[in-house]
């Protein structure tokens, strides 16, 4: 679908829309991106009304949803929806510092390249979850391993596109900018930057699934609350319904964090001619 | 004045071996001459074009602007792309302001309204450059090499990724340009009908090394008439010097 029109004042610094659009925020979930679930949900509730599968295998949809509303009321689901999120967050901003200050000095310095970038690399071989163990003994098992290790598997990804995005932006544009003599700032902000912005947007939204799938690991090793923890608990008390009742929630609220990033790479990439392919 | 005196210029390539690119041309620009430098590709001309712009240095000789020597880009002297080499995340408007910053904003505002005028862009000074068609997109990249009101208008092969009617259309409004302005013009390109169609002199160089084999003065009026019989013969003649069984 193509929207293309000629707005006044696109992507000029001059004009200043509504930054918080609800119409277009709602399009990045259009309905038929429902279909299938729904679809899913109802094969399920099929299956399970028909003793296709016995209840304590696949429990019935109703089933998982009255042990949710159970939980919400009692005011521990949302403590532990937020638990897991403040998590991913924290973590999801720790590695993402790191990673863009790196990123720029080795995307920008062939010193820092040559100096940082192999070493760099070859921990980015080690598979991250080899980490657990030493984090348990240097940080304890509580939060200051979790937000740690969910901080290294954020930080490869978005490192690595902002170096390449940096690395690969036009080189043809730099030569504008020499040539018309542009000060050190409008050639950082205003031809540097934004080049990067779709890889470093990249980046950002594999970082994010990174997160999302780390602090699973870092929940299961050892923890008291979040939804991990509901998930191990509903292992231990042999209640399906839990379990997938906590992994209906990691699609959604992985879902909406990923649609808020978009949302926020769609407002600063709409120059972009191909936007539409990185959705 | 644009001197250009005994500019050579080397490379060495990646296996180290070392290439003279250009060698030692000798150039007299007078004011508002238009000039083309024509030639198959390889022959230097870009080199001798970057040079001239202040984003190449000459591994010997010199370029001196009005006694200057041009040793960096300078205010006085502007380029155009092959490609119109804007900014995709801003829109046209911005674009242009982006080579004025360092005017107070209304002068900023009034110049880009008389450029963008100039080169029949205000309608579209909104749009981004993906909105916009090819021959639009290097008016737009014109107006930015303008607004600055260069005494030096450098191009780089400017129309060779248009097709023949918006090319045609952008070397006559070129023209519009040039007569309504004082501006000096150089331009190099590999198409003889629009060395033919603009030139005043036309230097046809000759690669490996880069030198200048032929200066063909043109001493037809402005606008000219490309299915003239002159301008026929002036392309023959064009052809004949390029000497294409040596490419």
């Amino acid at each position: 679908m193509k929207t293309l029109t000629l707005r006044s004042g696109a992507g000029s610094s001059r004009t200043s829309g509504a930054i918080f659009n609800t119409r277009r925020l709602f399009k990045l979930l259009s309905w038929k991106s429902w279909l299938l679930p729904l679809a899913f949900l109802l094969v399920w509730a099929q299956l399970s009304a028909r003793g296709v599968f016995p209840a304590y295998v696949l429990p019935h949809p109703l089933q998982v949803w009255s042990e949710l509303a159970a939980l919400w009321s009692s005011g521990a689901l949302s403590e532990h929806i937020l638990v897991t999120t403040g998590r991913v967050a924290a973590g999801f901003l720790a590695g993402t510092v790191a990673a863009t200050l790196l990123g720029a000095l080795t995307g920008y310095s062939r010193l820092a390249r040559e100096l940082l970038d192999p070493a760099l690399q070859a921990i980015k071989a080690v598979p991250s979850l080899a980490w657990v163990p030493l984090f348990i003994l240097w940080f304890g098992i509580f939060e200051t391993s979790k937000i740690i290790l969910i901080a290294v598997g954020v930080f490869f990804p978005v490192y690595l596109n902002l170096m390449a995005g940096i690395r690969d932006s036009d080189r043809k544009l730099f030569e504008v900018a020499r040539v018309y003599r542009l000060n050190t700032f409008d050639r950082v902000f205003r031809v540097l930057l934004p080049g990067t912005l779709p890889a470093y947007f990249t980046g950002l939204r594999s970082g994010l699934a990174l997160g999302w799938m780390f602090v699973i690991a870092a929940e299961l090793m050892g923890a008291s609350q979040g939804l991990g923890f509901l998930m191990l608990d509903g292992q231990m008390t042999g209640n399906p319904a839990i379990i997938i009742g906590a992994l209906v929630l990691f699609a959604l609220v992985g879902k909406i964090t990923d649609a808020l990033l978009t949302f926020i790479a769609a407002r600063l990439l709409s120059w972009q001619d191909s936007f539409g392919r990185i959705q | 004045m644009l001197a250009i005196k005994n500019v050579s210029k080397h490379f060495v390539d990646d296996t180290g071996v070392d290439h003279l690119a250009i060698d030692n041309i000798n150039i007299q620009v007078n004011q508002h001459e238009i000039i083309a430098l024509v030639g198959t590709s390889g022959c230097g001309k870009s080199t001798l074009l970057r040079i001239l712009s202040g984003l190449d240095s000459p591994t010997t000789g010199q370029v001196k602007l009005n006694e200057q020597s041009v040793t960096e880009p300078s205010s006085d002297i502007a380029m155009v792309f092959q490609e119109p080499r804007l900014m995709p995340w801003l829109s046209v408007t911005e674009n242009i302001r982006l080579v004025l910053r360092d005017l107070d904003p209304d002068e900023q505002d009034d110049r880009i309204r008389e450029a963008l005028e100039k080169v029949n862009l205000w309608k579209f000074r909104n749009a981004l450059p993906r909105q916009l068609s090819g021959g639009m997109a290097q008016r737009a990249s014109i107006a930015r090499a303008l607004v600055r009101k260069p005494s030096i208008l450098l191009l780089d092969e400017p129309f060779s990724a248009l097709d023949n009617f918006t090319r045609a259309a952008l070397q006559d409004h070129l023209i519009e340009l040039w007569a309504d302005s004082r501006f000096t013009l150089i331009f190099v390109t590999h198409d003889v009908e629009e060395a033919a169609i603009l030139a005043d002199r036309i230097l046809v160089m000759r690669g490996h090394p880069g030198r200048v084999y032929e200066e063909i003065k043109v001493e037809l009026p402005h606008p000219r008439e490309r299915s003239s019989s002159e301008l026929i013969a002036l392309k023959k003649k064009v052809v004949a010097a390029l000497d294409l069984s040596r490419a």
